[in-house]
């Protein structure tokens, strides 16, 4: 027998109040990125001098906002597919194979979980530069596959260690190797997990700014927020402009986020959890 | 014992003796396969995050501008990380962002959490759960030049304050010296206080609606109700959402460096800020990785003492 539940405005007056917090700010954004370039803030007032989207096209050309999301989506091509597959193989070694000191190995990566970009950063500059890999490709992206595998390893050994053992062992019997087993057996089942990590991934690849602030000195190989940051830094900032290049630099893991938004969200929270 | 008839035992004929070996071959074999997995993990990580972070440890040991030949201070740095006014202030700063980053979103996502499941006993639909999910996903930078216009002269805050006749009270909020640290708190409230609500939610969803309908049935108000099931029953998801807000707390930088910069003066510096100031353009690296390294172990203790009272019997 269910008891009389109350109804009343509670919920949804605390749920709007949520909502209206969140959205405000990204009002006042939308809102300043169609103003008349030049113009000073306006906060929340409506655009009375029409709507102006020719501020996205300087932003993407003038103030070079095109490019800057071109190197972003380079690192983020070169980033999440190699980091995923790392992660991968040794989810599933460390999950359902006899690793020699697997469990030591499992330890040293969960160390990483709480290593702060900070602590690295120093001697990755010095370090790289010396390889001659500071404002490269390869050097941000690696120090960023190291930098998420802790996480991955941990997601993917975790998705891998619900999977029927019986499964496994069936494969094995049937001449399977370890190999097949992995690509044939247990990947076609294991989509949801794999894309989950990749879209983790990706947002955080985007969004990373300490690391290409640092390693990338070159202006035409910044990421865009790395760019954002610099553009911001800058004298005599004009605020439709600006407005309009955040918009175009949030697009694209707005984008990604509402398309895979239940991978994401549980991601984050059952990532958090099993911790 | 049991009793054992002597009989000689028959000598392993080749044929099993190769065969034993071979099991043994091919699990070694399987063994090493089993590493080979491992390892396209391990090196980038030991490589580009393990020796890195071993990397500032060493440096910390040393007086060095990067440029010219480093010479070894022994703990000097560190010494001089507990006794420096404006390192302590840069740890002070960073405790009182804990408030902003993890107490208040927790108090706030708890209690709001707590009225959505008692009045309608849904976790919200699938679009109120992706917005407020939203401020996780944008960019730190897009957030931090976001709030920069909320709380400029004419932004949006003081826009309000004058409407509804507050006006005296409008400031340049991250110009202030007493303001600048609660106004870039409060950005990190806004950040994480859906994160803790939908984790919030998503943990009553546990909860047996039963646990709270015996609890009416024997009067307990909605007060006592929160504070003797939702909260307690919630502990898991309180540790994760402490663990994930108060790492985000003291290794804060984006938000900052955007925003405020550390200042005006140093009312806002942060240990991440102060990090990138003395290496990359004060020329102390070694006292930047000094503080690098207690920054880590602060974060690691915080971790693993948030970790051992969840486990903890309530």
């Amino acid at each position: 027998m269910r008891t009389h539940r109350p109804r009343g405005l509670a919920a949804p007056a605390v749920l709007a109040l949520f909502c209206a917090a969140v959205l405000v700010p990204f009002l006042s954004l939308l809102l300043a990125s169609v103003q008349p370039a030049g113009t000073p803030l306006t906060g929340l007032a409506l655009p009375t001098h029409g709507i102006h989207l020719e501020n996205f096209v300087h932003a993407w050309s003038r103030a070079g906002f095109g490019p800057l999301l071109r190197s972003s989506t380079v690192i983020a091509l070169a980033v999440v597919p190699a980091a995923v597959l790392c992660a991968t193989l040794a989810g599933y070694a460390l999950a359902t194979m006899d690793v020699p000191g697997g469990g030591k190995l499992y330890a040293y990566l969960l160390l990483g979980l709480s290593i702060p970009t900070e602590v690295t950063v120093i001697p990755l500059y010095y370090d790289l530069r010396a390889l001659g890999l500071t404002n490269t490709v390869p050097g941000l992206a690696l120090a960023e596959i190291a930098a998420f595998m802790p996480f991955g390893v941990f997601w993917m050994r975790a998705h891998f260690a619900t999977m029927p053992r019986s499964l496994i062992e069936a494969a094995r019997l049937d001449g399977a190797s370890s190999w097949t087993t992995l690509w044939r057996v247990l990947m076609p089942s294991s989509r949801p997990a794999v894309t989950t990590l990749g879209v983790l991934y990706f947002v955080w690849s985007w969004n990373q700014f300490l690391l290409p602030l640092i390693l990338i000195q070159d202006p035409s190989r910044r990421t865009a927020p790395a760019g954002l940051g610099f553009f911001t830094g800058q004298f005599d900032v004009d605020v439709p402009l600006l407005a309009a290049a955040t918009l175009i630099v949030i697009t694209p893991v707005v984008l990604v986020y509402l398309f895979f938004q239940r991978h994401f969200i549980n991601g984050v929270l059952s990532g958090a959890l099993k911790g | 014992m049991a009793v054992t008839t002597h009989r000689p035992r028959p000598a392993p004929t080749g044929h099993a003796r190769t065969r034993a070996g071979r099991r043994t071959g091919a699990r070694r074999r399987r063994r090493a396969a089993a590493l080979l997995y491992v390892l396209p993990a391990l090196l980038p990580y030991t490589l580009f995050a393990v020796l890195p972070a071993l990397h500032t440890a060493y440096l910390s040991l040393f007086d060095w501008d990067g440029v010219t030949l480093p010479s070894f201070t022994g703990i000097a740095n560190y010494r001089k990380v507990v006794s420096d006014p404006q390192l302590r202030a840069a740890a002070w700063h960073a405790g009182a962002l804990i408030l902003f980053f993890s107490v208040l979103p927790i108090c706030v996502g708890l209690v709001s959490a707590a009225i959505v499941a008692r009045r309608s006993g849904r976790r919200g639909t699938v679009a109120v759960r992706t917005l407020l999910f939203l401020p996780q996903v944008v960019p730190l930078v897009a957030v931090a030049i976001i709030w920069r216009w909320v709380y400029a002269e004419d932004g949006t805050v003081n826009q309000v304050l004058r409407a509804v006749g507050l006006g005296r009270y409008a400031d340049s909020w991250l110009g202030s010296f007493s303001w600048s640290l609660p106004a870039v708190g409060l950005i990190g409230t806004w950040v994480v206080a859906g994160l803790c609500m939908v984790l919030f939610l998503s943990g009553t969803q546990r909860i047996d609606q039963e646990i709270h309908e015996a609890a009416r049935v024997d009067g307990a108000g909605p007060v006592r109700e929160f504070w003797s099931i939702t909260v307690p029953l919630l502990r898991p998801e309180i540790a994760v959402a402490l663990s994930i807000t108060v790492i985000a707390a003291l290794s804060s930088f984006d938000l900052i460096y955007i925003t405020t910069g550390g200042g005006p003066g140093n009312s806002t510096v942060v240990p991440g800020i102060l990090i990138y100031r003395l290496a990359f353009g004060g020329g102390q690296v070694g006292l930047a990785s000094a503080l690098a390294v207690v920054l880590t172990a602060v974060i690691s203790v915080a971790v693993l003492v948030i970790n051992r009272l969840a486990r903890e019997a309530p």
